[in-house]
């Protein structure tokens, strides 16, 4: 798993590559929790494009991400889920706790 | 674990099984390795995980149209059966969700342990496809 950061309109868009497993959820984590808690970005873009496969752990860490963004008052904002990953946040009944968008370009306008 | 998911899913599409159902068989063969992992071997490395993929005939007990039986055993510490609830889905909180998934993902899931070893058994039912159910409402309209 890969993951960049971009600069975005009022926030940071940070692109994931990969399949977010057990062995690859820890950075997903570290990366999120950077973003918010430390430098503080008032809208944190996740973009989700490129993930083939995301499994509890996963989901664990994007909540932990969104716990975080409530405590300091900053927005999560979720784009381009595949149906892989659309399957598993509904599993986790979890889809509607979370800010999701089809597309970067409606992410960044909401 | 991205060559076993890769496996399982090639398996399941070599017995027919529809996309949704292999990506539940996938999730669900992921999530019991992670918790194999995670508490039966408490995170650490390298300890041994046996898993076999048996076919599951046609006609079979509960499986009119086939299906797949996964078997996983391993050497770790006993399972508590306090420990296979998961946790409750209104608690938004980490955690608690890999059983969930494999509850909800196959038809049968057992858990037990014999001779030391924790063995998870899970097994998912192939649905009828479009073309076996037509069939069968034809027969029936005679």
């Amino acid at each position: 798993m890969q993951i960049a950061a971009r600069p975005a309109t009022g926030g940071t868009i940070l692109d994931i590559t990969g399949d977010i497993d057990l062995a690859h959820s820890p950075a997903m984590r570290k990366a999120l929790l950077q973003e918010i808690r430390e430098k503080k970005t008032p809208k944190v873009f996740l973009n989700l494009e490129k993930v083939r496969y995301i499994d509890s752990s996963g989901i664990a860490s994007l909540v932990e991400g969104l716990k975080a963004s409530r405590d300091q008052g900053s927005r999560l904002i979720l784009y381009g889920l595949s149906k892989t990953v659309r399957e598993v946040m509904e599993l986790s009944r979890l889809q509607k706790i979370f800010e999701i968008h089809d597309s970067e370009a409606q992410a960044l306008a909401s | 674990m991205c060559l076993v998911r890769a496996t399982v899913e090639r398996a399941a599409e070599v017995l027919h099984f529809r996309e949704a159902d292999a990506r539940a068989i996938v999730r669900s063969v992921d999530e019991a390795l992670a918790n194999v992992m995670r508490h039966a071997y408490r995170g650490r490395p390298g300890l041994p995980i046996e898993m076999s993929c048996r076919k599951l005939q046609l006609g079979g007990q509960n499986a009119a149209n086939g299906g797949i039986e996964i078997l996983l055993a391993d050497k770790g510490v006993p399972v508590k059966p306090t420990a296979l609830k998961g946790r409750p889905f209104e608690e938004i909180r980490p955690g608690g969700l890999g059983l969930h998934f494999i509850r909800q993902s196959m038809d049968e899931v057992e858990f037990s342990r014999k001779k030391g070893k924790n063995l998870l058994r899970m097994v998912k039912y192939l649905s009828p496809t479009p073309q076996v159910a037509a069939s069968e409402g034809e027969q029936k309209c005679r």
